[in-house]
């Protein structure tokens, strides 16, 4: 059967048919759907791991019981999973392990634009990179094969566009692959010195078996065209040339690393001018050059996404410059949504103009105009153990005039690390736990504080006081965050204590609860005086009419939250009637 | 034959439910199809792309600049981000609907009126049409989409049943009826303008 897919769909369906057993991941776009579509899958057993360490250490103890295992992640997820990475690559494995990593070139939602690709040379790992939906699902197959075939962990690398683009899918039976079983054997698995030693000598050699390996591997393939014009490439960008260059002759790269040397050399035997295309960083091209290749590398930019477009101009005597026409129309940056159970705290925080280190979610936005409640962002986790930084450096002073904010996935894929610390080493931070039960930023997953399994089961609910008072931390609060006044007054106590505080607020996210939304309110003209307080919470329900100098609300998109009547101080706002109009 | 189909809009409006119909559609025609849109942060009330290109064989999952046989604006604004894909054949379907972006709301700047009557006269053909007004004459604001895909229908090499087929599998079952006569309203905006 022939149907459409995304290729985070295809990987999905490609666990299927490669018979997977277990897969544990953490979410992150663009790598998210993968295993949020196993769902679908009863078979397969799949669960969102606290992180991605936990997550490629779960999946290598399935492996090492002898069954295929897979874990998904975003780019910089692999960072997090480096240390197990790094060191599977000595053990080996026993049932096939593979890692799907998915770039972001373009930034479309990541903190950094990481080419992934160089983890494969670092771990001497084989990385698999397909080009449209059929190759997501087939190479994740022929990667078990290659992992179970070298005993060795398999990455695979995606990109935004290859993950979230739709293409043909043919559907096949599910393999019937051999069930392994668990593998006592100490010298492989234990890597102290002397195993690793000899490890490491292994290793090196699996690398140019793998690298013969690939020299004759069907899915690097060579399409003879033209013999003037010829480009070497992989991924989506193989997909970019075909548009661009429909003649020319194409060295398709299935596998980014190891390189078949000999294939290429004779590609370029056959070919007059070669071209390497990629897109980030210049990886293939320093590999070949160190090669002693020749090849030509067309200038192109090294940040940002590629595209038909871009490789056509690189081409082009004369470059175009097609811009659009209009290009100052007023902006849809994202928002938080009406009704976010981040905004009241929010308003709170940058009414009393606290020092705020950030976090990564949804509440990052919590930067934005008009709120400004965010000073710092770097990576999961950092909010808590940046801010104990802060307060070691100013001798408790600034922090009394800061928080770290968090949210409740955040908290517990590595923010509770940096609380333990500050806890031990006698900080006197604040500390605010956004929990709105749910992973809201990457598409509302569960986790271990929402008391449900990725499978929709219920599961122990983690209690964050409960928690908080094990860590060893005195002054817990909660707080509704739509409270504003309350809100105020906690943070004003708690950040003045010379002692460690946590804060965990209480309100869950529209999408996770929907229980908190409630019918539309509405802003009576009469009594609204034009003072534009509302318009400070940045709601986007609300608007401001300059013509008349008042606020109304969008009642179509007003949740019911309530937090601009609480601003209000002429009453202006009461719950949405008919009569009203 | 290769057809470009740009789908724009806001985050919410059902764009992606729109662009998965057109694409299954000309999969059960018999065509090869690449679809794109991307989807994450810039969901939360931002600005909406989908790509849709259907062919005998299609390479690149998103159409160059110049290369859009149809933009679909969803909202009244939003096609104007996008005026590099057009060409002089390029046809537009705009749905005037209006949805503030958060500058406008907050008094920063001015919703672009003129830009928007300056943007259609760019285009050799446009169609015009208020499709909430149209949804909430059926009684359901939610069949917008089937509204917009049935003005465009009419343009496309589909035939009625595989169309009629793909909504009623794609849709909440108990609003198919509704977005099939959503789907035959929108047909009538563009054969009976
Ligand atoms: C190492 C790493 N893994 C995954 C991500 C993707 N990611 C960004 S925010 C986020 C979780 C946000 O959830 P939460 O902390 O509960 O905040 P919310 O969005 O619900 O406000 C994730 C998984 C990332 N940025 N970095």
């Amino acid at each position: 059967m022939i149907t459409l897919l995304s290729g985070n769909e295809a990987f999905a369906r490609g666990a299927y048919e490669a018979n997977v057993k277990v897969v544990s991941s953490y979410p992150g776009t663009p790598s998210t759907e993968i295993t949020e579509n196993l769902r679908n899958y009863p078979l397969i057993y799949a669960e969102w791991a606290v992180n991605e360490k936990v997550a490629l250490e779960v999946a290598a103890g399935a492996s090492l019981a002898g069954k295929r295992a897979m874990t998904c992640m975003k780019h910089v997820g692999l960072n997090v999973a480096a240390d197990p990475l790094m060191t599977l690559s000595y053990t080996g494995v026993n049932g096939g392990l593979v890692i799907i990593v998915c770039d972001d070139p373009g930034m479309h939602s990541s903190q950094n634009e990481q080419d992934s690709r160089h983890y494969a040379m670092f771990s001497k790992l084989p990385m698999l990179e397909p080009s449209d939906s059929m190759e997501a699902k087939e190479f994740l197959i022929q990667a078990f094969e290659i992992s179970e075939k070298f005993e060795c962990p398999v990455l695979i690398r995606s990109t935004t566009r290859l993950s979230h683009s739709k293409s043909k899918v043919e559907l096949k039976e599910q393999k019937i692959t051999k069930e392994g079983n668990i593998e006592i054997n100490p010298d492989k698995w234990v890597m102290v010195p002397a195993n690793a030693k000899k490890k490491h000598i292994i290793v090196e050699e699996r690398l140019k078996q793998l690298q013969i390996f690939f020299e004759t591997a069907e899915i690097n393939k060579t399409e003879l065209n033209s013999k003037n014009l010829g480009f070497i490439c992989s991924g989506i960008i193989y997909q970019y040339v075909k548009e661009v260059f429909p003649d020319a002759s194409i060295f398709k790269l299935a596998a980014v690393y190891p390189l078949p040397i000999k294939r290429i050399n004779e590609f370029l035997t056959k070919v007059k001018d070669v071209y390497i295309i990629e897109e980030l960083d210049p990886f293939l091209e320093r590999e070949l050059r160190a090669e002693g290749l020749t090849v030509r590398t067309p200038k192109r930019p090294i940040c940002g996404e590629m595209s038909p477009d871009i490789i056509k101009n690189i081409f082009l005597k004369n470059k175009k410059t097609t811009k659009n026409i209009y290009n100052d129309l007023p902006a849809r940056p994202p928002n938080l949504c009406a009704g976010c159970a981040h905004r009241g705290i929010f308003y709170a925080i940058s009414k009393l103009k606290l020092f705020v280190t950030g976090d990564i979610g949804c509440y990052t936005l919590g930067y934005l105009s008009p709120l400004n409640a965010i000073h710092s962002c770097i990576c999961m986790g950092a909010s808590i153990s940046m801010a104990h930084g802060i307060d070691k450096a100013t001798d408790g002073n600034y922090s009394k005039k800061a928080v770290a904010v968090i949210g409740d996935s955040t908290f517990l894929h590595t923010g509770i690390n940096g609380l333990i610390n500050a806890v031990y080493n006698k900080g006197c931070s604040t500390v605010i736990i956004l929990d709105n039960r749910t992973t809201a930023m990457t598409g509302h997953q569960d986790n271990p504080a929402t008391g449900i399994t990725l499978k929709g089961e219920s599961t122990y609910k983690l209690n964050f006081i409960e928690l908080a008072k094990a860590l060893g931390l005195k002054n817990i609060t909660t707080v509704d965050p739509t409270d504003v006044e309350k809100c105020i007054t906690i943070l004003k106590e708690e950040t003045n204590k010379d002692e460690l505080s946590l804060i965990i607020t209480t309100k869950a996210c529209l999408y996770a609860d929907k229980s908190v939304i409630s019918n539309p309110h509405s802003i009576e003209w009469d009594k609204c005086t034009g003072c534009k307080l509302c318009l400070k919470l940045g709601c986007p329900a609300i608007s401001f009419n300059i013509e008349e100098n008042k606020a109304s609300i969008d009642i179509t998109l007003c949740t019911g939250c309530t937090l601009c009547v609480k601003v209000c101080k002429f009453s202006a706002i009461s719950e949405y009637t008919t009569n009203d109009d | 034959m290769m057809t470009n189909v740009l789908m724009v809009g806001v985050g919410g409006q059902g764009i992606i439910l729109a662009s998965d119909i057109l694409s299954e559609v000309a999969l059960l025609s018999n065509y090869d199809v690449k679809k794109n849109e991307i989807h994450g942060m810039s969901q939360r009330g931002g600005a909406v792309v989908s790509h849709i290109r259907i062919g005998n064989k299609v390479y690149a999952p998103i159409i160059s600049e110049g290369a859009a046989d149809f933009i679909i604006s969803f909202e009244k604004m939003e096609f104007l981000r996008y005026m590099e894909y057009i060409n002089n054949r390029t046809m537009l379907l705009l749905n005037t609907q209006v949805i503030y972006p958060l500058s406008v709301t907050s008094g920063k700047a001015a919703y672009p009126n003129s830009l928007i009557e300056d943007g259609i006269k760019r285009f050799t053909k446009a169609y015009q049409f208020d499709a909430l007004e149209l949804a909430l004459s059926i009684g359901n604001p939610r069949v917008i989409s089937s509204i917009i895909l049935g003005a465009l229908s009419v343009f496309l090499p589909f035939s009625y049943s595989i169309w009629e087929n793909t909504i009623i599998n794609r849709v909440p079952k108990n609003t198919s009826s509704l977005n099939i006569k959503g789907f035959n309203k929108g047909r009538e905006i563009t054969k009976n303008p």
